[in-house]
């Protein structure tokens, strides 16, 4: 939105931008306030005692140095895959399909990381990264060509697009991609010039996270301060106002939907090169889907996505600890992470009611 | 020919009793939710109000020892997460596909859960109490129309029954023109004195019973147990089938007979083994989604103002 505004900026309304973002930061801290009470309640009806098992989270999370290696580990995919939704939300369309993008990512790194086996480390995972970039964007492409020319509903689509690339997967894993000394379903293991390296060493922090915080740089930079990004707003809050001031909308929605495919896809490359070693059927636990909300979490702001990609990646690293050391199902985090953005809707929806104007980034 | 094969061998049978069973859940989600997007309120929702629904009636039924009791509660939970998506989308104009989508991933932490909280991590209900077919003597013998229609459960009948109800009372009754005009002209029916967000909101608490019963068939029906996230993505493809059927009632029933036999064709080609691989076969029903909606999605009838949360005095 500062984009938007900005050349025509007063003093008064820079004043009331800057209240507006910090009341934004205060809603959403109230959002989170609110969830965490209501696991509360569901941490009592599991019979545990809440103090302890929030504290079991923190420490979880935070609480050694291999426990925020951890929690942002975890970040990596959900910051990735949520820049690229929130690039697609301020385009206004709706990428769900980020989880399908991810695995076939995945499987293409992989299958790349393999083909290049004996190559040197800087061939191999610029290869690795482009793969699984080529392979997402053109699994969101899918849909984003269907949309554009045949006017097909991108929600519905790319959720059926997750379902077939699972089971894609899952066929390329029982079969031409799988393993043969292994009885189960997944590659070989990647050659060591195909792992990323560890950032600090003892510990699981692998360099995915510097991708995901360029991404996220990258991401606020290009909407704020780059033309595509300004055109990419303006499709987004008026398509027909758009079209008719001569933007090219509908490579602008190809595009957006590419590159939110492309992130995605390259959240595959990370785990699969810097979590998992090789690709594996069950590479993500619904990352796709978490990182929607993500994005909503962080008012589809890149910088704000990765606030939040890093709060709900503590909230699952957490979340596990609890489960093992409580005896809390950490089904209880997930609830925690949904309810944040449906009390962030309605509060958007209250400030419609009461009659001020909707912003961009509220969707 | 080898489809031909299953239809007119005794297999067949089971093959049009499979396309019904499989067509079922998807006919009673959709049909609910002409209800809700005739009168205005996209319910992108159904998926969470299924797998609600799901639990409460396996859940139930397996502590009641009554599947009767179990069908309820699980009609009155999937009414109860459509008056909660209400209170945001229609009570509040929130964006419905933002807060139903995170309805749905609520939906699939909550009964986690709960589930696990019952039953404990990793383990599995005792079998709940199934519902027999109850055929209908004489018509259950009519070449590929028994089968189909006249030897099942007593949910399929009341399903097809459904229907008819559902498009007598949107053509016919003074209530289902409420219901239209709701979503066609909301202004206009608020201006001749008519409650737009009531009318919307009663819809969608109907939308939510019937994607409850849904959810309700699949854990009591199509199998005897609750598994986590056993909607499957049915809620989803409910709405495609809802979008196909140009959100009439009869449409819903062919357009969902429509993916049930797609649906039985998979589970058929797999339990035959016609050499293709079965992730191929799985993948069958929502390919077909993607294809017909690809195909026939931009021509279809949608109400003018779906989608678009009713203010008095806005324009």
């Amino acid at each position: 939105m500062t984009a938007l505004t900005s050349p025509l900026d007063g003093g008064w309304r820079r004043y009331a931008v800057r209240l507006l973002t910090r009341s934004d930061l205060a809603s959403s801290f109230g959002a989170i306030v609110i969830a965490l009470l209501v696991g509360a309640v569901l941490i009592l009806a599991a019979g545990a005692d809440v103090v302890t098992a929030y504290r079991t989270l923190w420490t979880g999370a935070f609480g050694s140095p291999q426990n925020v290696a951890n929690t942002l580990v975890e970040t990596v995919p959900l910051a990735l895959v949520g820049v690229g939704v929130a690039l697609s939300f301020r385009a206004g369309l709706f990428n769900i399909g980020a989880e399908g993008q991810l695995l076939l990512g995945g499987v293409a790194a992989a299958l790349a990381g393999l083909a290049l086996g004996g190559a040197p480390m800087p061939v191999v995972l610029p290869a690795m990264m482009a793969a699984g970039i080529l392979a997402g964007a053109a699994w969101a492409s899918v849909a984003a060509l269907l949309r554009v020319h045949l006017g097909t509903n991108e929600v519905l689509s790319t959720i059926m697009l997750n379902y077939i690339a699972v089971f894609l997967v899952d066929y390329l894993l029982n079969g031409p991609a799988r393993d043969p000394a292994s009885p189960l379903a997944r590659t070989a293991a990647l050659p060591p010039s195909a792992i990323l390296p560890v950032l600090v060493p003892h510990t699981t922090l692998h360099a995915g996270i510097l991708v995901a915080v360029a991404a996220a740089a990258i991401g606020q930079l290009y909407l704020s301060r780059h033309v595509w990004g300004l055109r990419l707003a303006a499709t987004g809050l008026n398509p027909a106002a758009a079209r008719n001031a001569g933007l090219p909308v509908r490579r602008i929605l190809l595009s957006t939907l590419a590159v939110s495919g492309a992130l995605a896809g390259l959240a595959g490359m990370c785990q699969v090169s810097g979590v998992q070693g090789r690709m594996i059927t069950n590479l993500s636990p619904g990352y796709g889907y978490t990182a929607i909300v993500v994005a909503l979490l962080g008012r589809s702001s890149p910088a704000g996505t990765l606030v939040a990609a890093l709060f709900f990646g503590a909230l699952t690293v957490g979340g596990a600890a609890m489960e093992t050391g409580v005896g809390v199902p950490a089904s209880v985090v997930t609830i925690i992470q949904y309810l944040v953005v449906l009390l962030l809707v309605a509060h958007s929806a209250l400030r419609l009611v009461r009659g001020a104007a909707p912003r961009a980034q509220e969707v | 020919m080898q489809v031909w094969h299953w239809i007119v061998s005794d297999a067949g049978e089971g093959f049009f009793s499979a396309t019904m069973r499989l067509a079922v859940p998807l006919l009673l989600a959709a049909l609910g939710a002409v209800y809700c997007e005739r009168s205005g309120v996209v319910n992108v929702g159904l998926e969470g109000m299924m797998l609600s629904g799901a639990l409460a009636a396996s859940l139930v039924s397996t502590s009641t020892e009554s599947t009767t009791v179990g069908l309820a509660s699980g009609v009155l939970v999937g009414m109860a997460v459509a008056a909660l998506l209400g209170l945001f989308i229609v009570v509040l104009p929130g964006d419905p596909v933002v807060a139903g989508i995170c309805l749905n991933l609520l939906a699939l932490g909550g009964t986690s859960f709960v589930f696990r909280i019952v039953v404990g991590t990793g383990g599995t209900t005792r079998a709940a109490p199934t519902i027999a077919n109850s055929p209908i003597p004489g018509l259950r013998d009519i070449p590929l129309l028994g089968p189909l229609l006249f030897n099942q459960t007593y949910l399929v009948y009341v399903a097809l029954l459904a229907v008819l109800v559902t498009a007598l009372i949107l053509r016919r009754t003074h209530w289902g023109l409420l219901v239209r005009a709701s979503g066609e002209h909301p202004a206009a029916a608020d201006s001749v004195g008519l409650n737009v967000n009531r009318t919307r909101f009663i819809c969608l608490v109907i939308s939510g019973a019937f994607a409850g019963l849904g959810g309700s068939f699949l854990s009591l029906v199509s199998s005897n147990q609750f598994v986590e996230n056993m909607a499957a993505g049915r809620g989803y493809i409910a709405l495609a089938i809802l979008i196909l059927g140009h959100r009439t009632p009869f449409g819903v029933l062919v357009a969902s007979l429509l993916f049930g036999l797609g649906d039985a064709f998979q589970l058929r080609a797999q339990l035959s083994g016609v050499g293709v691989p079965y992730d191929f076969l799985l993948m069958i029903p929502y390919v077909l989604t993607v294809v017909t909606m690809a195909v026939f999605g931009r021509r279809l009838y949608t109400p003018t103002a779906l989608g678009v949360a009713f203010r008095r005095g806005q324009p």
